[in-house]
């Protein structure tokens, strides 16, 4: 009732000293538009990154042999390693992961390990029969290798055990492939052979199967215009290659109910003494989910240290707001004591001036919640990923802005209430 | 007796050095339907006596009681629901609300009185009709003349029927001509609705027009003109 009486006369008074309001209004503005943008880049990057990493396998350890570095030994405890210092010398394969130490692994832990998963990379070359050409990456791949990068085979079959075992010339390619080669024709591809330069040697491989990706990476590479994927039997992609059973980096998959976060750092204490000897190398184990939160955590520091600042920014808008109400009970005594006079309660001077001094905290509020929406939407699209405004963020914020209002109105509104009227009703 | 003063002393910075005594213990009573004027020169203590029958001040020390209300004792709040019921203001310098229209002026004491906005409105026209104001009700203060500002004034007074109307000064700002027509209003206001008018002057003249004259000098009262 009295309330709306109290935002009827805030907005005439307002609306009197537009110029005045708006540069009292300011400080919120920023400090507000400020908080909101943080908040919705820092949302839309969370989502999007983890919606991506979770796409590609949220339950998958990433074991890989990276360069020993004494000063990034404290990075090493969360597997993250920044940057490439000088290299030594390069990795060699007596560096790599064995097959045998991949065996000792499984047998290990058993099973809280579903698959594992490696892939060795033969090489790229071009495919050309006269008419058409399509580059491709030729990946030798084990069996459990398609259990984190599924794939769906939409034309003949998947390489069979013995084609694995015995690493004969048989290959799946993908639907690009085949589009470039046989003019979209799947069925009519099976059987056929593709002959290419590897490496200064004639290679044959024969077509049992299409795929199509469902893993996001793989996607990418093809909207990238890039090399398709030719998949082979690895020890097959080994002959091609040239190379020993040895890798950079394997892939684990971890049993559905296991602690994927754990199970990284005891994969990396199962490594440890292999490369104790080793001066140069050792062996990292993430885990996306540990990386997820890795990510978290640093957004939510930067989110931490910018609404620090902000936070500095709406005190001191506070502030503004404050010595600008003081201005304005000084300037209005009269009009204070005129009201006290009339019948009016210290308690409805009080609250007349909090709702105004709420109404610009409020206003400025709204305004930097918009500004702020806008500036996130296009901080978000100029990184990448859909906006997404923080809904809790908005809340929060005009919250924030209405306690702005009651913490810096409460001081000259109750100057204004605690006036003594005789007083007031005289002040020229 | 409206209004009963009884030995009212007024002290100012109460036991400090400078302590200062105003009023000397005046006793004062004005009937109901009673037209008085209180006259004295300034710093006769005019002023703080006005305060105090205003209850906007508390005496130092003695009685008052407003329509039989012992307002000496009231708490703060108490004092704003007594002033803004029972005693209508009629300021030398109006004292309007700037950037509110004349009507919404009118309407003041009774938003705080807690009364409807309908019937606020409704009660706020007929007072401006009552003072021949009602062409400029959606008017702003700064808009109207002096005169016209204190009739809206008067309205004002009348928002809660009052007990008493309390002027101080009324015509004090004004011309001689508009002056007579504000006082026109007093009379008016006394013959046709009964209202009890306590009006401060220092003019001889305007006090003569009303039923009895009180003065006062030096913080005491020195004669009353009339019936006690």
């Amino acid at each position: 009732m009295l309330i709306w009486e109290n935002v009827r006369l805030a907005l005439t008074s307002l609306k009197a000293n537009k110029m005045r309001a708006l540069l009292t209004m300011l400080g919120i503005i920023i400090g507000i538009a400020s908080v909101i943008g943080i908040f919705t880049v820092g949302n839309s990057l969370t989502i999007s990154v983890s919606e991506n990493l979770q796409s590609v396998g949220a339950s998958d350890v990433y074991v890989q042999v990276v360069e020993r570095d004494d000063e990034d030994e404290e990075a090493s405890k969360d597997g993250l390693v920044f940057g490439t210092l000088s290299t030594d010398r390069d990795m060699e394969d007596s560096d790599k992961i064995t097959e045998e130490m991949i065996d000792d692994l499984c047998e290990a832990f058993g099973d809280q390990i579903r698959a594992i998963s490696v892939h060795v990379n033969a090489g790229s070359a071009t495919v050309e029969d006269g008419k058409n050409s399509s580059k491709i990456n030729i990946y030798g791949v084990p069996v459990g290798y398609f259990i984190p990068n599924s794939i769906e085979i939409t034309a003949g079959n998947m390489m069979k055990a013995g084609d694995f075992e015995n690493g004969r010339y048989v290959c799946l390619v993908s639907e690009d492939f085949v589009d470039d080669m046989y003019d979209g024709d799947y069925d009519g591809a099976i059987g056929k052979e593709i002959s290419t330069i590897v490496e200064d040697q004639m290679v044959t491989l024969t077509i049992v199967g299409v795929y199509t990706a469902k893993s996001q990476q793989s996607e990418m590479m093809s909207q990238f215009g890039l090399a398709s994927t030719v998949f082979v039997p690895i020890r097959c992609g080994i002959k091609i290659g040239r190379m020993e059973m040895a890798f950079e980096a394997i892939e684990v998959v971890i049993a559905v109910g296991e602690d994927t976060t754990k199970l990284a750092n005891e994969i990396a204490d199962f490594f440890e003494p292999y490369y104790r000897s080793n001066p140069d190398f050792r062996v990292t184990a993430i885990s996306f989910t540990g990386l997820v939160g890795m990510l978290d955590e640093l957004l939510s520091t930067i989110t931490t240290a910018i609404s620090i600042i902000a936070g500095i920014a709406l005190l001191v808008g506070g502030i503004g707001v404050m010595n600008i109400m003081l201005v304005s009970v000084t300037e209005r005594t009269r009009e204070i004591g005129t009201r006290k006079a009339l019948g009016a309660r210290n308690s409805s001077i009080r609250a007349q001036f909090l709702v105004e001094a709420v109404i610009i905290c409020l206003i400025g509020g709204i305004i930097g919640l918009v500004m702020g929406m806008v500036l996130g939407n296009i901080a978000s699209n100029m990184l990448g990923y859909p906006a997404r405004p923080s809904i809790s963020g908005i809340v929060i914020s005009l919250g924030f802005s209405i306690s702005i209002g009651l913490i810096f109105g409460y001081f000259p509104a109750n100057k204004a209430a605690k006036m003594n009227p005789i007083d007031a009703l005289r002040y020229e | 007796m409206i209004i009963e003063l009884k030995d009212i002393v007024k002290k100012f910075y109460v036991g400090r050095p400078n302590e200062l005594e105003i009023l000397h213990g005046i006793n004062m009573n004005v009937r109901e339907g009673e037209f008085v004027s209180v006259v004295g020169p300034s710093g006769s203590g005019k002023s703080t006596l006005m305060n105090i029958i205003g209850a906007l001040d508390r005496p130092t020390s003695g009685e008052y009681y407003l329509d039989g209300i012992d307002v000496q004792s009231a708490p703060d709040d108490y004092l704003s629901d007594i002033r803004n019921r029972k005693i209508g203001f009629v300021f030398q310098t109006y004292n309007l609300i700037a950037k509110t229209s004349a009507l919404k002026n009118v309407e003041l004491p009774m938003l705080y009185a807690g009364m409807p906005a309908g019937r606020r409105k409704e009660r706020a026209m007929e007072l401006m009709e009552l003072v021949e104001m009602a062409d400029r009700a959606g008017h702003l203060p700064e808009e109207l003349s002096g005169g016209q500002k204190q009739r809206v004034a008067i309205a004002r007074a009348m928002a809660n029927d009052p007990a008493i109307i309390l002027a101080d000064e009324p015509t004090g700002a004004l011309d001689t001509k508009t002056g007579r027509l504000v006082m026109d209003i007093f009379h008016r206001l006394n013959k046709d609705q009964k209202k009890t008018i306590v009006l401060i002057t220092h003019s001889p003249e305007l006090a003569s027009e009303t039923d009895r004259i009180i003065n006062i000098r030096d913080g005491n009262i020195i004669e009353h003109d009339g019936v006690v």
